[in-house]
């Protein structure tokens, strides 16, 4: 099956100016995309909950403001999707998961909030591996998202349903979650822009957590200055977040355009052997950027290899913690029984699928007595390698350059079955995420079969303004071909 | 009982007398409405996260400083266990790296108590069992309120050096006040507020290990914590005399039947699964937070007991010997009475009449002593040193001040409390010694308890109004010249 | 393990997870064995302080909103069945 390219809806800053000029509507804008959703939905499976009235609610209340002359903000009348672990008040949120049934969260996510102060509109809440544990959309409770490049084949994951949802041109922009590559790796399987920034420079308040520790809030948008506008709206510093750093949103899109000359690029030499056809894309990444007049060389940084195995101690251990309180008592499912302890237990039994709860158990053994110091404590002192080896790394280069996942886009049932070898998709990924800086995933090639590469562009702490240059010129030189959005 | 010796540990939990919630804005009230003072963060709601109260962090310290602690860096753990009551199903709080370490307390009899640690959590919610007589395992189900989910605690976790129940009553007295004085909590036991666990042991006295303990829980008043001492002090003994163990357990107290019952954990070992709370950051006790912490607060009561004890030692040989004394420093100022005592003797009365007089007749009503004018009350003394007024005559003018208000010596005059004049004295200590030929022979060999009979005498038929002091006087001056 | 996660498993969920478990633990045992002497232990990538907010009052939800969420609720309380364990 191959996909054909499809109609554009236009670069963000173009929806948003002729909305505040007057010249289209929100509500127009808004119809488009949810043509382009009833098209696509029942192919693709994008979303968990197309919130149509809401939407219509929110594009009038856009249009209402332009009438009164006031301006709605730099995403106006922007349709965008939400990943479906972010809150929204009165409208279901469920991780994908059984467990969460029924629930209406009373409250927005930070995220959201900034979403709407800057005039987007939200189409719906978007399909996940449950509670973002995956790489393919496969656990998610209510089935599978498709890849619009090939729908047997999966979008990858978590955040498979917003990849999957810009990559077919449903909306221009959305957003995910990112924890030890669920951004990156699905961009780059839909042939998306996704971007993961630094720790603390995106509000958690309102994302359901998975890893508190590594998990960041980031866009997906089909071109580089799309996904740095949506980054630079959502960014900033918010009280509820005790983890959210005390300094103003990244200015991106000011710097975009001004290329790569004098730059230093690391190509990490360890990740190359991961994945032939991916490997390959990103020593023509680096040739392109040569050519910008960057000055490239090949690292070794062996230290990053510990990044997998850490982060699958760091990662099940966050996560038993905080998935203990879906325990029937307060909201979502409840399973009866004739005890509370019988009752909580049954509750999660059901609740959660396997994976989840697969990802429970090594989280509640790495923490339990006897077993800390040998797993959950010594991950996090080979966290502290990684960080270190970044440090030493980022003394020669400003950027580094690695594939964004060792193999295209798998088709669906192949790696269900084996933990260990789905585990290994966020092998490139992990890393940054461990170290809490930043990486962005742009498309950069096809393989023979058709299907889009990714390039990931990693940077050190708060270095999202240069990772984005460099981002910008490695689309710049990417064949047009390589990117969505596409129509299955 | 003999041959035993007790060791006990309290952790005392104390609610912080904060406006809002450790984490949230939601508020920190007791008696609402339930499910009122609720919000995402502190129902656990998917999403939320917790931001310190910077009061929280004040108050805390504010009680390490008063327990004598170091304030050091801390950082907040999860503890991790499943219960109704807990939204999140674990409990933020604070481990390994505590805010406030290594203190101590002193108490009343001059004996210190140390504290390993007073360190930071949040509350759980209140479930109310219903059916079973609302005792837990024979109700038919529960009822959960988050009123109280999130409400900032302090633990204080005391070393094991407690030896009796009465030492174990009288350092949570101690520590409450401390908690009153600082403004750090309403310290209210039956509200909750104050809530004590016991870790009893006993061990053969001269041993220095210490015996198998066991944390005796729902310990409601002072009198249950004393009561529930005593009596598992005893259980243990028992079981060792009998030549058995005592098991490490947790017990309940139960007021009812006055005795201690096992609770029967129903299934594993608890194991908590701390790990550094990733949603929080670090807590360093900075000039800013201790400035804040600092702020407004007086000296703790042993300080003031000092003070005191050495105006005293100072103003008085009498004082010097550690009599009667020791309770009345104690009662001024648990009753916030010292400083009227350290007023009057600034003002020329004598320290040791000044303590007496508040710790007895100012004491019987405390809230109008707080009111007396410092000045006054050391007229009002001096007038007693110095005979003028007998010491039954300053008591009723001392009442009246209380009562009333106005000047000492306007007061004496109005209740006819005029001196008796040195003649009619003078006659008056004659009759009785010509009334008496008997004790005056007594007294004159050398008899000291006769003198008070004598004495006697004369304030009877003086009607109270002859000054003591000056008849012993004048007994001693006839009987030597 | 399950009891302490409290997830009631059937037998086929426990023997498969059992294997699985030993997969991976023996997949993130390069971790265990690393030699970590003189490391400390990263909890957070960035190295924030009193991170604090001061003691006002905010709004808290409506109880009938926090309520309709509830499974079951009864008498203004959020209902469970009887409670065998006591709180530690």
């Amino acid at each position: 099956m191959t996909a054909s390219p499809a109609p554009e809806l236009g670069s963000l800053a173009g929806i948003a100016a002729s909305v505040r000029a007057g010249e289209r509507s929100a509500r127009a804008v808004l119809a488009v995309s949810l043509d382009r959703v009833r098209e696509l939905e029942g192919d693709l499976h994008c979303f968990n909950e197309v919130t149509v009235e809401a939407a219509e609610a929110d594009a009038d209340a856009v249009d209402r403001m332009v009438r009164a002359g006031l301006d709605p903000g730099p995403l106006a009348g922007v349709p965008v999707a939400l990943k479906d672990n972010l809150c929204t008040v009165g409208i279901p949120t469920t991780c994908s998961s059984k467990i969460l049934a029924g629930w209406l969260p009373p409250y927005d996510a930070t995220v959201v909030s900034r979403l709407r102060d800057a005039g987007a509109v939200a189409i719906g809440k978007t399909n996940l591996d449950e509670f973002a544990m995956g790489s393919s959309t496969e656990n998610s409770a209510f089935g599978p998202t498709r890849n619009p490049w090939d729908l047997g084949r999966v979008p990858g994951g978590s955040s498979g349903g917003s990849a999957a949802a810009v990559a077919a041109g449903m909306v221009p922009l959305a957003f995910g979650s990112d924890t030890g590559g669920s951004i990156r790796q699905p961009a780059a399987l839909c042939g998306i822009v996704g971007v993961k920034p630094t720790y603390g420079v995106v509000s958690r308040y309102g994302l359901i957590a998975f890893a508190s520790s590594l998990d960041q809030i980031g866009p997906f948008a089909t071109t580089v200055a799309d996904a740095a506008l949506g980054l630079e709206v959502i960014a900033g510093h918010d009280p509820m977040d005790s983890t959210s750093l005390d300094r103003p949103a990244p200015s991106l899109l000011a710097t975009l355009d001004e290329g790569v000359s004098g730059l230093r690029v690391g190509i990490v030499a360890d990740f190359l052997s991961a994945g032939s056809e991916c490997g390959d894309a990103v020593v023509a990444a680096a040739e392109a950027l040569a050519a910008a007049g960057a000055k490239v060389d090949q690292v070794r940084i062996p230290e990053l290899l510990l990044g997998l195995p850490a982060y699958y101690v760091i990662a099940p251990a966050e996560a038993s913690s905080n998935l203990s309180r879906y325990d029937g008592v307060r909201y979502g499912l409840r399973v009866d029984g004739p005890d509370a302890e019988t009752m909580n237990a049954r509750t999660r039994g059901e609740g959660f699928g396997a994976e989840v709860k697969r990802r429970i158990m090594m989280g509640t053994y790495a923490l339990s007595a006897g077993y800390y110091d040998a797993y959950y404590g010594q991950a996090q002192k080979a966290r502290t390698l990684v960080i270190r080896a970044f440090e030493a790394a980022y003394r020669d280069f400003d950027v580094l350059l690695t594939p964004t996942t060792p193999s295209v886009a798998f088709p669906f049932g192949s790696k269900v079955d084996d933990p260990i070898e789905m585990y290994m998709c966020d092998l490139c990924s992990i890393p940054s995420s461990l170290a809490g800086h930043p990486a962005a995933s742009v498309p950069f090639a096809l393989s023979p079969e058709g299907l889009p590469i990714g390039v990931q562009v990693l940077a050190p702490a708060l270095g999202e303004a240069v990772m984005m240059r460099v981002a910008a010129s490695l689309e710049a030189a990417a064949p047009r071909e390589a990117r969505g959005p596409v129509t299955p | 009982m003999t041959g035993y010796e007790t060791v006990v540990g309290l952790e005392v939990h104390c609610e912080l007398a904060t406006a809002t919630k450790l984490f949230c804005g939601c508020r920190n009230a007791f008696g609402d409405e339930p499910n009122t003072n609720v919000c995402p963060v502190c129902l656990g709601l998917p999403g939320s996260l917790p931001v310190v109260n910077r009061r929280a962090v004040e108050l805390a310290l504010r009680i390490g400083a008063a327990l004598n602690c170091k304030a050091q860096r801390s950082i907040f753990h999860r503890k991790n266990y499943f219960y109704p009551d807990m939204p999140k199903d674990y409990q933020i709080s604070q481990y390994d790296e505590p805010i406030n370490v290594d203190g101590w307390l002193e108490l009343p009899d001059g004996s210190r108590v140390g504290v390993e640690r007073a360190h930071m959590e949040e509350d759980t919610g209140k479930t109310t069992h219903v059916g079973g007589g609302g005792r837990i395992h024979e109700a038919g189900y529960s009822l959960v309120d988050y009123n109280r989910a999130g409400v900032p605690l302090v633990e204080i976790v005391s070393r094991p050096d407690i030896r009796s129940a009465a030492q174990a009553r009288a350092y949570v007295d101690e520590l409450r006040s401390i908690l009153v004085a600082t403004g750090a909590s309403d310290g209210r036991m039956e509200e909750g507020s104050l809530r004590v666990d016991a870790n009893v042991s006993v061990r053969p006295a001269g041993a220095t290990e210490y015996g198998t303990r066991c944390e005796v829980k729902n310990l409601n008043s002072l009198r249950s914590l004393e009561r529930a001492i005593d009596y598992e002090v005893a259980r243990q003994i028992e079981l060792l005399e009998a030549g058995e163990r005592v098991s490490q357990e947790t017990r309940h107290w139960d007021e009812g039947d006055s005795s201690t019952h096992s609770m029967r954990s129903k299934e594993e070992a608890n194991d908590y699964r701390y790990f550094p709370e990733p949603d929080l950051t670090p807590l360093v006790p900075d000039v800013a937070l201790l400035t804040a912490a600092a702020e407004g607060v007086g000296a703790m009561p042993a300080e003031r007991r000092h003070r005191l004890s050495n105006l005293l030692a100072a103003g008085s040989e009498l004082a010097t010997r550690r009599d009667g004394s020791t309770d009345q420093v104690v009662t001024v100022v648990d009753l916030g009475l010292d400083e009227l005592v350290h007023g009057a003797v600034a003002a020329g009365a004598d320290p040791r009449l000044a303590l007496a007089r508040a710790a007895n007749e100012a004491a019987a009503n405390p809230d109008a002593a707080k009111l007396l004018d410092p000045m006054a009350f050391a007229a009002l003394l001096k007038m007693e040193s110095s005979g003028q007024l007998s010491a039954t005559q300053s008591k009723e003018v001392l009442a009246e001040l209380m009562s009333k208000g106005g000047d000492p010596g306007q007061i004496a005059r109005r209740l006819g409390y005029e001196q008796m004049d040195n003649a009619s004295l003078g006659s008056m200590v004659d009759e009785v010694i010509a009334a008496n030929p008997q004790e005056w022979r007594r007294y004159r060999e050398g008899d000291d308890k006769v003198a008070q009979f004598l004495l006697g005498q004369v304030m009877k038929s003086s009607k109270g109004r002859a000054n003591g002091k000056l008849v012993a006087e004048a007994f001693a001056f006839r009987r030597d010249a | 393990m399950a009891r302490l996660a409290r997830l009631a498993l059937d037998d086929d969920e426990v023997g498969r997870y059992a294997v699985q478990l030993s997969a991976i633990l023996e997949h993130v045992d390069a971790v265990r064995r690393l030699d970590t002497a003189d490391v400390p232990p990263t909890a957070h990538p960035f190295p924030v302080e009193n991170v604090l907010r001061s003691d006002t009052e905010r709004p808290s939800l409506d109880r009938e909103v926090v309520l309709a969420q509830a499974p079951v609720a009864e008498n203004d309380r959020f209902r469970v069945p009887r409670i065998m364990g006591e709180a530690p």
